[in-house]
């Protein structure tokens, strides 16, 4: 077996396995290393919270609190529908209808993420006493985003339209968000 | 440091340019690469590197333990729940560190122990050996104010007796010893104030370790390794480059250490621990048996082994801080026990008395076991201040080696005089890497 140069030998499997097992080895013990720093199940567990809309009047907004993010929730009044439903797709950054942007038989409720999309501000517009900027929706005072009635960017740095959460009416005055 | 050939070549034009700035792989090459380490090493050399893989594997786990821990008397014991159940391999990564710290333990225990054995620490290892003595003091620290973190009742009550210890200062001077463990405290009972210093300094610690464990490796590569025969390198036979023959043997060593790391972490993560600890701190409630954890138990055996409080104390602290002065306690010229016929059996019945003391410390203190704990408590003292310097000028050694090599090779004759010896079997020190 010495004699034939080319033939591997037991050595050169030695320290070719070794290396190799102790880095697929060090990799896996890596892992628990990273992953320990997403989420845990105490937060995954908050991932869905139900709202009561009954005490929310036409022309009134509230803020609920969501995987630790504000979520939007408005009564729109029909004026602020048709405003939203009259603007023409052309003249949107991120053209999106309004009923894209709400559920069928719902078309009044507007459920949102309450966070800029430029750099994660929270926009004025939930208060009555807020500005709600030239577009009559929400406005964000850290860099001049404005967002129409039916919280879509108009004007401003921002790139998309306010997030839509993953919602649905459990009852005509009880959603489920997440 | 340790002067032997630079054979550090830089591998290209980068690492040339950053050898006439800053030679950190030319140390690295000359420390850790090329470093002359006696061929007669045996495996309890290993624990000085799975030493140092549980520093870095406690320190790992425990900043990401800290990521999720909260240091608040309130919260404290339902954090450390949350890691186990939610945060994700927390069920993991918590017992690592818990069990880490007693393997920890059992690594430095088997490091000292061979220390004493093979006589590491006569010159000119005596920095070295006082060096190790005050990582094992800052160990201790450590591990006793981790303990602490979880607020289970033998966290809580723990604390209370170990800083209680401090009060009988009070029998030196009135006043001092209260003053003390309220300033230790923050308050006039063990309470949250405590817990949070506790949590700040158990994170320090570490740290200081780490700059002490620099300094013991550096001490050990200004006067090279020991041996097991105790022998001086006289050669250049006499050694192997540490990198691959005493890297490949770590490896080895820290693979095997890990297998009974692994048991202990997946099969029975809380077998080193204490039920008690599972039962939220309770300050008006103390558990009705106390004991520390089981490395602290030979030492806590000598503290209720003496019937007075301050002596006790001190009985204690003094059963660590005499491993400093072992250099000039034994009067020895010959290192290795190996070669001291009388000596070596003195020294078993140190391993014995230690073993003794650490099952009398998890007994209750009454009857027969305090007897027990008194007479090895003599014992232990008795072999540092006593039998050390005594047999050292009494016994004859035994007929030693001429060198490290020879050693080696006697060993050889036996096997080859079996005939099971294969062909070529180490005639000399490989010359190349």
């Amino acid at each position: 077996m010495s004699s034939d140069v080319n033939e591997p030998t037991r050595r050169d499997f030695l320290t070719l396995a070794g290396p190799t097992f102790f880095a697929v080895g060090g990799a896996l013990t890596l892992w628990p290393f990273i992953h320990q720093m997403n989420p845990d199940a105490g937060a995954l567990a908050l991932a869905s919270i139900e709202v009561d809309l009954s005490p929310v009047q036409p022309g009134q907004s509230i803020t609920v609190q969501w995987r630790g993010k504000p979520v939007f929730i408005r009564n729109r009044t029909e004026k602020e529908v048709e405003e939203a439903k009259a603007v023409k797709l052309a003249n949107l950054p991120d053209p999106q209808t309004d009923a894209e942007r709400t559920k069928k038989g719902h078309e009044n409720w507007l459920v949102m993420v309450g966070i800029c999309t430029h750099l994660g501000c929270i926009p004025k517009g939930q208060s009555l006493g807020d500005t709600k900027g030239p577009y009559g929706g929400w406005f964000c005072p850290c860099h001049g985003s404005a967002y129409d009635t039916a919280g879509r960017i108009r004007q401003g740095p921002a790139p998309r339209n306010l997030e839509v959460p993953p919602y649905a009416f459990e009852t005509d005055t009880k959603i489920k968000i997440g | 440091m340790s002067g032997h050939e630079d054979t550090y070549k830089p591998g290209g034009p980068v690492e040339k340019w950053m050898d006439e700035r800053l030679p950190l792989m030319r140390m690295m090459h000359g420390q850790f690469v090329d470093f002359p380490t006696p061929r007669n090493l045996n495996y309890l050399w290993t624990f000085g590197g799975i030493l140092t893989f549980c520093l870095v594997a406690q320190i790992v786990t425990g900043v990401v333990l800290a990521m999720h821990y909260v240091p608040s008397a309130g919260a404290a014991f339902d954090s450390v729940q949350h890691i186990k159940r939610d945060v994700n391999y927390g069920w993991l990564i918590q017992p690592l560190h818990a069990v880490g710290g007693s393997m920890f333990f059992i690594a430095v225990y088997v490091h000292i122990f061979r220390g004493l054995y093979y006589g590491s620490y006569k010159a000119p290892r005596e920095v070295l050996w006082i060096l190790g003595v005050f990582i094992f003091l800052a160990m201790m620290a450590t591990a006793f104010l981790g303990y602490t973190l979880p607020w289970g009742q033998m966290s809580f009550w723990g604390v209370t007796v170990i800083t209680n210890l401090f009060s009988s200062l009070d029998e030196v001077i009135p006043g001092l010893g209260t003053a003390v463990v309220t300033w230790l405290w923050g308050g006039y009972s063990v309470t949250g104030a405590t817990l949070n210093r506790f949590f700040s300094l158990h994170y320090l610690l570490p740290f200081v370790i780490c700059g002490l464990v620099a300094l013991h490796i550096w001490a050990l590569h200004v006067a090279g390794q020991n041996n097991p025969d105790g022998l001086e390198v006289k050669s250049k036979s006499d050694t192997v480059p540490m990198s691959p023959y005493a890297v490949m043997k770590d490896m080895f060593g820290l693979s095997a250490f890990l297998i009974l790391f692994a048991w202990f972490v997946f099969y029975a993560p809380d077998y080193l621990g204490h039920a008690d600890n599972y039962i939220e701190a309770n300050p008006l409630v103390t558990p009705a048996h106390i004991v520390p954890e089981w490395y602290f138990l030979p030492f806590y055996a000598i503290l209720r082994a003496i019937p007075s409080k301050l002596g006790g104390v001190i009985a204690m602290f003094a059963a660590v801080g005499i491993l400093a002065f072992v250099p000039w306690l034994d009067w020895s010229r010959v290192r290795s026990a190996k070669y001291r016929p009388i000596f070596k059996w003195f020294f078993w019945l140190f391993v014995i008395a230690c073993l003794a003391l650490g099952y009398l410390g998890a007994k209750p203190p009454e009857g027969s076991y305090v007897t027990w704990a008194r007479i090895f408590t003599a014992y232990y003292f008795v072999f540092f201040l006593v039998i050390m310097p005594l047999v050292g000028l009494l016994e004859t050694p035994s007929k030693m080696p001429g060198s490290i090599t020879e050693s080696v090779l006697v060993g050889e004759g036996h096997k080859e005089g079996g005939g099971t010896a294969a062909a070529g079997a180490v005639p000399a020190a490989p010359e190349h890497r």
